[in-house]
């Protein structure tokens, strides 16, 4: 599967197989060549036959050049960016090289083009043109980048819809003003699912949409799931990457306390630390590590949310310990810098 | 079964609203279809004690349950000498469904209708083939916590984390726990590869829980070779280990040790 972090416009190695690409290299290059007729030619009228003159040994060239670097862009795209770069100016170089040697040889050029001028001319063209895209990729990550944070974004897990909506239909008839509560907090949490994703949130507002998750799987799970919540210091106008901590509390759920007959206490903490939120959740696992896939790629997930939101800032640690008194604990702790909310 | 009695119904499932739901489905089914619950469960093995005690003919089950889930539930009961009716009810699990739809197992999706609740049971009344066990056993995902074994037609359940080591004799295999042995009916290598993890093989009839195994002693020397026996926690005599087993079993125990 493709992803966007592979598109062409995003990888700083342009590949060539690209008709946007080649277009680009094709107007780029002749623009170069228009500029070079000017600078050679005596006067305006002399541009033309200048540039008509530079044209018949550069459109060979680029050409030969393009349909070079289509074939090998698979190749291009695998080496590291110093590599691929360094081979992209070397076959342009010594293209020009071979090229006006060839007319030389077929006396088609008046030998004012030297070899090195001419191997300069393509190794320098070619530079231009690799710095152009790179420039372009930068211009263009930030979109790509929103587009990930997109994409990464939480997204609830179908179990947990369709359990909750069960668990709704089983007290409808027992206990109809709980399932009123329960069906608004679930009306509640679409709502913020829904939010935009690229703007921070009030910490408060992320501790209450917890809440209010947890209060749903409560529903479900009934004395099972015991949550203890150590809220400490924290200025709840922190503003934290929205859905960071519901992915977690899902997870140690599904893998944690659902497993376990008697059910456990998940541990959520939050305290101030010098400059930074300190943020730990801990839920009990059964003993057996289970293969827990979806588990690795929610913390995966949100560290590469905290390293866009953050960048080097934020940490997350993510790791299983084994208790002294048998047993064993799955722990998150995640360290964010306390930034105020942006206006 | 007579057609115009009740059919009696179980239900299986963690959580306590699942069940109230189900409850009231199945009263609001009864007009069309006459059920009566006898009995609820909270897991799997809660559910196969009711079994013991009482007559069912159909057993609504949750798959993800503490415990012991749904589908080894469906395996014990498959075992049973008159095995009732097995339905699954399960929220999502898009690739047990599409296994289920494939091996013509019958399930409910949560939240449960009442017109697909009444159509099971009508399917339940007429027909109760029961899945093999060999199907189940390729749509549960880890091992199983419990072996099953028939004594004087009564369902015995073995924790596996209780055998300390299975050997298989002309017949059958036997599960020995610390306190006494039990007759299964299945075969080694199948339970070799099922619970790869958690036995070795000694020789070519014997598994011995890793865990289990406390020291190695010596044994009688047959063509120059020394003969070596692994000594397993609680069981009083030492059990050989063959010459072609024994480097892996040896370097088991020091990784075990490690």
């Amino acid at each position: 599967m493709r992803s966007i972090k592979h598109s062409s416009a995003g990888h700083p190695v342009p590949d060539f197989r690209n008709v946007g690409i080649m277009l680009r290299t094709l107007l780029g290059v002749n623009a170069m060549a228009a500029a070079a007729a000017l600078v050679r030619g005596a006067g305006f009228g002399d541009w033309a036959t200048q540039f008509v003159a530079l044209s018949a040994w550069v459109q060979p060239l680029l050409l030969l050049n393009l349909l070079v670097l289509a074939a090998a862009a698979p190749l291009l795209l695998s080496w590291p960016l110093a590599l691929a770069r360094a081979g992209v100016i070397g076959l342009a170089a010594l293209s020009s090289l071979f090229l006006a040697d060839a007319w030389r040889f077929f006396g088609l050029d008046g030998g004012d083009v030297s070899f090195m001028r001419a191997a300069l001319f393509g190794g320098l063209a070619a530079a231009l043109m690799l710095a152009y895209f790179a420039l372009r990729a930068r211009a263009f990550s930030p979109a790509i980048a929103e587009a990930r944070l997109l994409a990464l974004t939480a997204r609830i897990r179908p179990h947990f819809l369709f359990n909750s909506l069960n668990a709704v239909l089983g007290l409808i008839r027992s206990e109809p003003r709980r399932a009123e509560t329960a069906l608004e907090e679930l009306a509640e949490l679409f709502r913020v699912l829904m939010r935009d994703p690229r703007e921070l949130l009030p910490l408060a507002d992320e501790i209450a949409f917890c809440r209010q998750y947890l209060d749903l799987e409560k529903l479900r799970l009934g004395e099972r799931l015991r949550v203890d919540w150590d809220v400490r210091d924290v200025p709840a106008n922190v503003a934290v990457p929205p859905l960071m901590l519901q992915p977690l509390l899902e997870n140690a759920v599904y893998h944690g306390i659902e497993p376990l007959a008697e059910g456990g206490t998940l541990q959520l903490r939050f305290a101030r630390e010098d400059d930074s939120l300190r943020i730990e959740l801990i839920n009990p696992c059964a003993s057996a590590p289970q293969g827990s896939g979806g588990h690795h790629m929610a913390i995966a997930n949100i560290r590469e949310r905290l390293d866009l939101f953050y960048d080097l800032e934020a940490r997350l640690d993510a790791r299983q310990e084994t208790l002294p008194e048998g047993g064993c604990q799955f722990c998150v702790r995640i360290a964010i810098p306390l930034r105020r909310r942006q206006p | 079964m007579n057609t115009a009695t009740a059919l009696s119904v179980l239900i299986v499932d963690d959580e306590a609203p699942a069940r109230a739901r189900l409850r009231d489905l199945l009263a609001d089914a009864t007009a069309e279809e006459a059920n009566a619950v006898v009995a609820e469960a909270a897991n799997g093995l809660l559910a196969l004690a009711v079994l013991a005690e009482r007559e069912i003919d159909l057993v609504l089950v949750d798959i993800r349950m503490p415990a012991m889930d749904g589908i080894e539930l469906a395996r014990h009961i498959s075992r049973m000498a008159r095995p009732p009716a097995v339905v699954f009810v399960t929220a999502y699990d898009s690739y047990a469904l599409q296994a289920f739809d494939l091996n013509a197992i019958d399930y409910l999706l949560k939240p449960v209708r009442l017109a697909r609740l009444v159509a099971a049971l009508r399917k339940a009344r007429r027909l109760s083939t029961p899945v093999p066990d060999l199907v189940l056993a390729s749509l549960q995902p880890g091992e199983r916590t419990h072996l099953s074994c028939h004594e004087r037609g009564r369902l015995l359940l073995v924790p596996v984390v209780d055998i300390r080591y299975l050997q298989a004799g002309l017949k059958y295999v036997t599960a020995h726990t610390a306190l006494r042995s039990y007759v299964l009916d299945e075969s080694l290598v199948r339970l070799e590869e099922e619970f790869a993890v958690r036995f070795i093989r000694l020789h070519r009839s014997v598994l011995a829980a890793r865990e289990a195994i406390v020291a190695f002693e010596k044994g009688g020397e047959t063509e120059g070779e020394t003969q070596w026996r692994a000594v397993l926690r609680d069981i009083p005599e030492a059990l050989p280990v063959s010459r072609r087993q024994w480097p892996l079993v040896k370097a088991a125990a020091i990784n075990a040790r490690v």
